[in-house]
């Protein structure tokens, strides 16, 4: 049963990644566009646990650690280019 | 018995982030969009992890607790990343729709 299941939520993170790249395309503003990315980012992690389990390892569970610190680090950097027009003052 | 947990948690988790997705496509304007990838999908993620975890303590030797560390991770930093996002659309002017009240309590202070 819960390979079914597995496969089912890969399913219903595939189709938000792609609701998020319509988001990211069609996004009015900047802002939105990094609101999309930052999504992009969550769900992929996502996606990588659940490989990770359909395959029975842990060993994905750094990629995914390495996926959220970084994500975060670069939501933080562009805002802040956005706001000041410079990263580090 | 771990199984129908780990599926259910499954389940959940993973509605949670698609609502979070769906959320952030139907939404009006930029302020109520935000709202969908920082609540629902953090829940979602903290659920997803959560059946890694069971998943993997049931499967592999010892217990697994370092899924919390992603988990944990991720409920810090969303209200952080949230902020500077809101933060930015204020600098940037964006408009929100007619019905919003307060809008006169915005000020960009950056």
């Amino acid at each position: 049963m819960l390979e079914t299941v597995i496969l089912i939520v890969f399913a219903m993170i595939g189709l938000s990644l792609l609701l998020n790249v319509w988001r990211l395309l069609v996004g009015p503003s900047v802002p939105d566009r990094i609101l999309a990315l930052d999504t992009m980012y969550i769900n992929s992690i996502a996606l990588i646990i659940l490989y990770g389990m359909s395959m029975g390892t842990a060993l994905y569970f750094e990629a995914a650690l390495l996926i959220a610190m970084l994500g975060f680090v670069s939501t933080v950097a562009v805002c802040k280019y956005l706001l000041r027009g410079d990263i580090i003052e | 018995m771990t199984e129908w947990i780990i599926s259910i948690l499954l389940l959940i988790g993973g509605s949670f982030v698609l609502v979070g997705s769906i959320g952030l496509v139907k939404m009006p304007d930029f302020f109520m969009r935000l709202h969908g990838p920082t609540k629902a999908t953090t829940l979602g993620m903290a659920s997803l992890l959560t059946a890694a975890m069971i998943f993997f303590s049931t499967t592999e030797a010892g217990l697994s607790v370092k899924e919390i560390l992603i988990s944990l991770f991720l409920l810090l930093t969303a209200p952080i990343s949230a902020y500077m996002m809101i933060k930015s659309a204020i600098h940037h002017k964006l408009n929100s729709i007619e019905r919003t009240k307060g809008k006169g309590l915005i000020e960009d202070d950056a």
